[in-house]
């Protein structure tokens, strides 16, 4: 038995049944006590103060907006190859959650900027990357929204995520090549994984594996949801023939 | 090939093809602009890089709806496919029917309107070169998108969506030009990578559309 | 309730948006997801 029978949507139906609800009980959990132990039991930053505490919502929100955006890269290149519904199903089920993680950075991260770089909004390559991340999302799924019939919506959103794909990534360089434009060197990066001491390290890790928890729980359920539509649209059709 | 570029042309140039809505939308909002952050030169010269190059994208989206909306209706897109001609070529000669009717004025036109928006004297030269280089990209861009949303009937809303942020890195590059070339640093850098988003959008893209074509055919 | 100082605002602020954002996005999974769920049981019994 190959791996891609598990992509039938019936097997799919029975195989997620059992699965869906020990991811998401396994994500809350995860995140409760990630996110407990990050607001309650870790110390302030000598510099950040107690800002410290956002990194755990603003990191794995982060993370899951650009992984979200590349599973559904994946998923529509196997819906291209190999045609499996399920993974165009998959795909147009990510997209919201992808969106709602990239809301999340964007909020937490606007929160913030504004104690430490005292601005909620700066055109920071790392943020304008995220704000146009939102749009390619917005695009996506109002395309999804657009097109009625299920096989040319998949077709037309996989060519989409795909083209999008290549122009997020240039627009990532574009931007970087903006700022410095502007301001030379004058980064203000995110990027504080190096320095993060162990004590606010666990805690984060716990986080981002119940973000990741919850996203896979998400896409299963939402792929879930629309199976069931297209077999009961399938239903209907049949019933309106008889 | 020929032949379908000088249709599309004839049809663009014709009443209600467009041509000339895209340059009079083009100057309006090169009017409009003063009006909204003040007459002071100083600030307009600041931002004229920037407000031509937005103006010169907007204007270039309003008419992409009509690439294929009309050949789709009457059935001539169907019979572009069932030809020899290959559909990536049609693809390609509707972006640049598309660019001769609407960027290449632009272009053209984008220098006299740098007066209005007092454009320092040395980045004419560069706003010429960058709109050159950068406004076939929004025709091919802006043809793929038209070709996604062929078959919706009010697609135009969800065809600027769509496009828009495919823009983004031509627009960084083409602003950043005429930036840099109105402060006297080198601007080549933004040039080159300006046409190289071009020549990656005409390489890439054609087959792309023609995919998103075959589809909407189906 | 650990004392989180001057920016006391800012890191419940930010803890309130995300909840929010998270709560919502799981409701309104969920609504659909049990929704789509009924319908279908109903449309294949009284098929």
């Amino acid at each position: 038995m190959s791996m891609w029978e598990y992509a039938n949507p019936k097997r799919f139906m029975g195989w997620t049944a059992p699965v869906l609800p020990w991811s998401f009980g396994l994500a809350m959990a995860c995140l409760v006590v990630g996110l407990v132990w990050g607001f309650f039991f870790t110390p302030d930053d000598f510099r950040q103060g107690s800002t410290v505490k956002i990194i755990y919502l603003h990191v794995p929100a982060a993370l899951m907006a650009i992984n979200a955006w590349i599973m559904m890269l994946v998923a529509s290149l196997i819906w291209v190859v190999r045609r499996h519904h399920v993974s165009a199903l998959a795909a147009r089920a990510a997209a919201p959650v992808g969106l709602t993680m990239t809301l999340i950075a964007l909020f937490t991260g606007a929160i913030w900027g504004q104690p430490m770089w005292g601005t909620y909004w700066a055109w920071d390559p790392r943020l304008t990357s995220f704000l146009i991340l939102f749009l390619f999302y917005m695009g996506y799924i109002a395309l999804w929204e657009a097109i009625e019939d299920p096989d040319t919506a998949a077709d037309l959103t996989s060519v989409l995520c795909m083209v999008g794909s290549i122009f997020a990534i240039l627009s990532r360089y574009a931007v970087n090549f903006w700022n410095q434009g502007l301001h030379q060197g004058a980064s203000l990066s995110l990027d504080a994984e190096e320095n993060v001491a162990d004590v606010f390290w666990i805690p984060l890790l716990v986080c981002i594996a119940g973000f990741v928890l919850l996203f896979i729980a998400l896409v299963l359920m939402r792929t879930r949801t629309e199976i069931r539509v297209r077999r009961m649209r399938a239903l209907e059709a049949r019933a309106r023939r008889a | 090939m020929i032949a379908l570029l000088r249709r599309d042309l004839r049809l663009a140039v014709r009443a209600g093809g467009g041509f000339g809505l895209g340059l009079a939308f083009f100057l309006i909002v090169i009017v409009l602009v003063p009006f909204g952050v003040g007459p002071e030169t100083e600030i307009l010269t600041r931002i004229a890089p920037g407000i031509l190059w937005v103006a010169s994208l907007l204007a270039a989206l309003l008419s992409l709806d009509r690439i294929f909306a009309l050949d789709y209706e009457d059935g001539s897109l169907a019979l572009l496919a069932t030809s020899p001609l290959p559909l990536e070529g049609a693809a390609l000669m509707k972006a640049l029917a598309h660019w001769i009717s609407t960027g290449l004025p632009l272009t053209i036109a984008a220098p006299a309107l740098g007066f209005l928006l007092s454009l320092a004297p040395e980045a004419y030269g560069f706003l010429l070169m960058s709109l050159l280089i950068g406004t076939p990209a929004l025709s091919m861009i802006g043809t793929f998108g038209a070709a996604l949303t062929v078959g919706l009937r009010r697609g135009g809303l969800l065809l600027s969506l769509l496009v828009l942020p495919l823009y983004v890195p031509t627009l960084i590059f083409g602003a950043e030009a005429v930036r840099r070339g109105a402060n006297g640093l080198d601007a080549t850098g933004a040039l080159v990578l300006l046409g190289a988003v071009t020549a990656g959008a005409f390489a890439l893209l054609p087959f792309a559309t023609a995919a998103t074509l075959r589809i909407n055919l189906r | 309730m650990p004392d989180l100082g001057t920016y006391a605002a800012e890191v419940l602020s930010a803890y309130a948006v995300s909840l929010v954002l998270l709560v919502g996005v799981i409701g309104l999974s969920w609504r659909r997801y049990t929704r789509v769920r009924a319908d279908l049981e109903k449309v294949e019994r009284d098929g």
